[in-house]
């Protein structure tokens, strides 16, 4: 019987604030799960500290909330260990881009074939609205007494600059682009980041849904909002390596495309290259076996529940009578 | 009464980056293939060329498990080694140095710290000696009947350098260790062939470098034959049936490690664990299907991390690390705490804190292990005193961990970490794996799992991730029996306290033999508690002690937590002498015994200045109790 979307909802009350863009993202994933008919069991669903790291609580999956900023490293433990299952982490910017960039920066150079979305809404939205490291100089949300005194991680260009093999962003409220985003995502062969826009209707008041729809500025001509956000398929780019000769060339594109902000905002696809190895196939090149017998398949004891692992030959090395 | 005079004791120092590991780990083998027993300390500085290191080697009869104060040969590299070590060379003994360091000022050594001149200077005012070379100090050596062997090691490497065609001198150099080994086989009269064996099994990937240093290690010999003749000590080989292996603590964890089912090995280098991770890696195909995946990974945090959230998908999995490192670690133990994963950690300590004495031994961090985190979960805490007991613990942690789905800490130490030994061929097939309440798709099919169910024992059966059939949550926060976040005071009363109630479970469960191990005479007047690497000690010492007609008992502590607290009430109530002995500042052990019983111990003999405790040091110190001329507290400053 097909899996429907209801297949994928807890019952567990939704916390997030009335408007949070959250709910956005919840229902994407559900949708993109749906669509790909993925078995709910063989999904695991990874997730930092934060407000957004709640996701999996409201996901009928697997769902591992674990430490701030630490959910990469338990995905990547578990991927490690059982290739079959299908991982997807939740980061949030402070999560994942803060007190967790030295996970986000090694995740790239491995090129696990796993997903990691980050919910970037400019803030701390659980410790009540401080600064994230995504926030732009200068800008003063909310709850902040100060404006922000750093300048703004690039995500999109950190990951391009450390081995990430799709990158995408896209926006919470944008539900249909969202969920195609992350379906290319989890079909990507490789390590898959994608960028949300998150509103955070509670604390920023500034990358508001407003903002990003460009209530701001209506065109004099038609009287509409011009939105800041546009879709980079759109504009006839295409950030897909078919060739390795074409990696250097999309990947500077890409950087280009990584510092537009303000008026004009990318989303969709900047860059996308499978022609790089995964760390599964780097692990079996040294392990033959290693899809057929995974470590989380192995038989570690007979019977009788004696030991099944041979070390005769390594004992057999040491051996000095 | 002394530790065994018909052991022989050899050391070698040289700069680090010179061979002192090879030399060091011929010379065992040597002995070994000649039916010898060896037992080997390595020590080193944080450093990677140039700065001292030594490797001392105790060859005997039988097993020997810890090291004594004296030298019988010492066998020099340079200047250095001489001066350092000259002052433990045994009355009897012999020095191998190179004729061109003789010349060599002692006040100008440019790598011995001024402490360690200034020390040496007073040393050498209270004695009355006045030297200014290594040649003036050595000849006040002769008179302690000290002899000295003088080898023009460039002289003779030039030689044969000559006769291999080899004319580049850092490319002969690298044979100093080689040359000396010659020199000290030769003075005892060592069986060739052993040694010969031993190059080849050090060397034997590169038959042109073996080719170099079996002519090197034949012309040393037949120089040390003729030129010096007999010398006084001989090493003879004997017969032995025994099947044994040459054994390094990291070695022996490793093999623990893959006998006990781990699969995923997630570490980031740190001395002295990173040895360990090394070995697995290298020898990561396992020889009858399957493998064992290390990861290195950016830093500890993503160590343990990485090990928890493969543990969830059922395999055993495992980090190893030292005390910085498992600072490190503490949030993400507390994680693998509350969520119940069985996770393994091997803490192999040395000198805190900070980064303390990066490369030397400690013991300081027993209550650490015990108690880190915020918050109370249940932990098991399992601590090796021998190399092979490395081997048997690293498979069993496991077994504890999966039974009691809880993280263990096997608490290991750099004097068992870097010591190497001689030892009866392990047996894997003592290696039982016990998997506890571990669930699969058959086991909950038509059933609704929850994965934190409420048990008598506080055992939840467990599911692997990823299994069919169902789905469960795992989260930091305080969780219901789903997994999923709650607050309400009731269930985190009662969730707590099932967790918590695992730790009696375990308690209950676990055989006393396991956690405890007694030696000696259970009514002996003087009873001894210690745990960790200075057992082989204090064996040793109960032995000499037994010599001279004192009784004694040794409570070696291998589970600390849960403390096996009823027996050790029973034993240390009967004893009028309750004495302490480890490797730290204030007693941690005896403060938990003291915790847990309400005992107090009478004597403390303590030891923190980076070095492993010797046979004699121990022995010296249990004499002064027993004889009622101990002070309370006693701290051992040997080793150099
Ligand atoms: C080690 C640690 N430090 C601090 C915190 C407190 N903390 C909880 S959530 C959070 C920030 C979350 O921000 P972000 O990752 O952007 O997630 P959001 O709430 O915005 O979704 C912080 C600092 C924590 N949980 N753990
Ligand atoms: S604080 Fe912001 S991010 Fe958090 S739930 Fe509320 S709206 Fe969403
Ligand atoms: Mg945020």
């Amino acid at each position: 019987m097909a899996l429907k979307i209801a297949d994928y909802k807890t019952q567990v009350f939704n916390d997030w604030c009335p408007g949070c863009g959250n709910f956005g993202i919840l229902t994407s994933l559900q949708m993109a799960l749906v669509d790909m008919q993925l078995a709910p069991s063989r999904v695991a669903i990874f997730s930092g500290i934060g407000c957004h790291a709640k996701i999996p609580h409201f996901m009928n999956t697997y769902g591992i909330h674990t430490l701030h900023g630490r959910a990469l490293p338990f995905a990547i433990g578990a991927k490690l260990a059982d290739p079959g299952l299908e991982v997807i982490v939740h980061g949030g910017d402070g999560d994942g881009l803060g007190i967790g960039a030295g996970h986000f920066v090694n995740t790239g150079r491995r090129n696990m074939d796993m997903t990691y979305i980050i919910h970037d809404n400019g803030v701390y939205g659980l410790t009540k609205g401080q600064p994230s490291p995504t926030l732009k100089l200068g800008v003063k949300t909310k709850a902040n007494p100060k404006p922000n005194i750093n300048e703004g991680i690039n995500p999109i260009a950190l990951a391009l600059a450390t081995g990430y093999t799709f990158i995408a962003r896209s926006y919470c409220y944008d539900v249909a682009h969202l969920k195609e985003t992350i379906k290319k995502a989890i079909n990507h062969k490789g390590m898959a980041l994608v960028i949300v826009q998150q509103c955070c209707p509670t604390y920023n008041d500034i990358n508001t849904k407003d903002w990003y729809g460009g209530e701001d500025r209506k065109d004099p001509a038609t009287g509409k909002p011009v939105p800041r956000l546009y879709k980079l398929e759109d504009t006839g780019y295409d950030g897909v390596v078919r060739k390795p000769e074409e990696a250097l060339v999309k990947t500077a594109a890409a950087f280009a495309k990584a510092y537009e902000w303000g008026d004009r905002i990318p989303t969709g696809v900047f860059y996308q290259n499978e022609l790089v190895s995964t760390y599964q196939e780097r692990i079996s090149q040294r392990i033959a076996d290693y899809l057929k017998m995974p470590p989380a398949k192995q038989v570690i004891a007979d019977r009788e529940g004696k030991s099944a692992t041979s070390i005769t030959r390594l004992l057999e090395e040491l051996k000095v009578t | 009464m002394d530790t065994k005079k018909s052991d022989f004791i050899w050391m070698a120092g040289g700069p680090q980056g010179s061979g002192v590991d090879s030399s060091a780990n011929i010379f065992a083998r040597a002995c070994c293939y000649g039916g010898l027993h060896v037992y080997g300390k390595r020590e080193y500085s944080s450093n990677i060329k140039g700065l001292h290191s030594y490797f001392q080697i105790r060859v005997s009869t039988e097993k020997v498990e810890a090291m004594v104060d004296r030298v019988d040969l010492l066998c020099t590299f340079d200047a250095e080694s001489v001066v350092r070590h000259i002052w433990e060379v045994t009355p009897g003994g012999g020095i191998i140095c190179d004729t061109g360091v003789l010349e060599t000022k002692i006040f100008s050594i440019p790598t011995l710290p001024p402490s360690f001149l200034e020390e040496f200077r007073k040393n050498l005012d209270e004695k009355g000696l006045h030297p200014e070379t290594v040649n003036d100090l050595l000849s006040e050596l002769k008179k302690n009947d000290v002899r000295i062997y003088a080898v023009p090691y460039l002289e003779m490497l030039k030689e044969i350098g000559k006769e291999v065609g080899e004319e580049q001198l850092s490319k002969l150099t690298r044979m100093i260790n080689v040359l000396t080994l010659g020199v000290s086989f030769g003075l005892v009269n060592y069986d060739k062939k052993n040694v010969e064996k031993a190059i080849n099994n050090i060397f034997g990937k590169k038959p042109s470098i073996v080719s170099m240093n079996l002519l090197a290690f034949n012309k040393a010999y037949d120089h040390a034959r003729e030129k010096f003749g007999d010398t006084g000590f001989k090493l003879n080989t004997i017969k032995t049936d025994e099947e044994r292996i040459f054994l390094q603590g990291t070695q022996a964890v490793a093999l623990g490690k893959l006998a006990g089912g781990c699969r995923i090995q997630a570490y980031y280098p740190i001395t002295p664990a990173a040895d360990e991770s090394e070995y697995l890696e290298e020898k990561q195909v396992l020889e009858n299907g399957g493998a064992i995946i290390v990861m290195q990974t950016e830093d500890e945090i993503a160590a343990i991390t990485m090990a928890t959230g493969a543990a969830l998908t059922g395999v055993r999995s495992a980090t190893s690390t030292s005390g910085p490192g498992f600072s490190l670690m503490v949030e993400g133990l507390g994680w693998a705490g509350i969520n119940e994963v069985p996770v393994v950690i091997n803490y192999y300590q040395r000198g805190a804190p900070a980064t303390g004495l990066p490369t030397r031994h400690g013991q300081d961090d027993l209550r650490f292990a015990i108690h880190a985190s915020h918050g109370e979960f249940p932990r098991i805490v399992l601590c090796s005193g021998d190399i092979e007991e490395c081997f048997y613990d690293a498979a069993q942690a496991f077994n504890y961990a999966e039974r009691y789905q809880t993280p263990v800490i096997h608490l290991i130490d750099k004097a068992l970490a870097n010591s190497n030994m001689s030892c009866k061929m392990l047996d894997p097939r003592l290696v039982i794996i016990e998997r506890g309440e571990l669930l699969n798709e058959a086991d909950i099919s038509g059933k609704n799992y929850r994965r934190f169910d409420f048990t008598d024992t506080g055992i939840s059966p467990r599911l692997p991730i990823g299994t069919p059939g169902a789905v469960f949550w795992n989260t930091g926060d305080e969780h219901s029996e789903t997994g999923h976040i709650t607050e309400e005071p009731m269930m985190r009363t009662r969730m707590l306290e099932k967790r918590m109630k695992k730790l009696d479970t375990a308690d209950r469960e676990i055989p006393l033999g396991e956690k405890i191990k007694f030696f000696g005479d259970e009514d002996a007047p003087a009873i001894i508690v210690s745990w960790g690497s200075p057992k082989g000690a204090i064996l040793e010492a109960m032995e000499m002690l037994k010599n001279d007609g004192y009784r004694t008992g040794f409570l070696q502590v291998r589970m600390p937590h849960p403390l096996p607290k009823e027996y050790i009430t029973k034993v240390l109530g009967k004893t009028s002498k309750k004495i302490d002995i480890e490797g730290n500042y204030s007693g941690q052990l005896a403060g938990i015994i003291r915790e847990k019983t309400g005992i107090l111990m009478d004597y403390f003999v303590l030891k923190w200045n980076g070095r492993p405790m010797s046979s004699d040091e121990v022995y010296n110190a249990l004499l002064r109790i027993l004889q009622n001329k101990a002070q309370v507290r006693q701290v051992l400053n040997g080793g150099s």
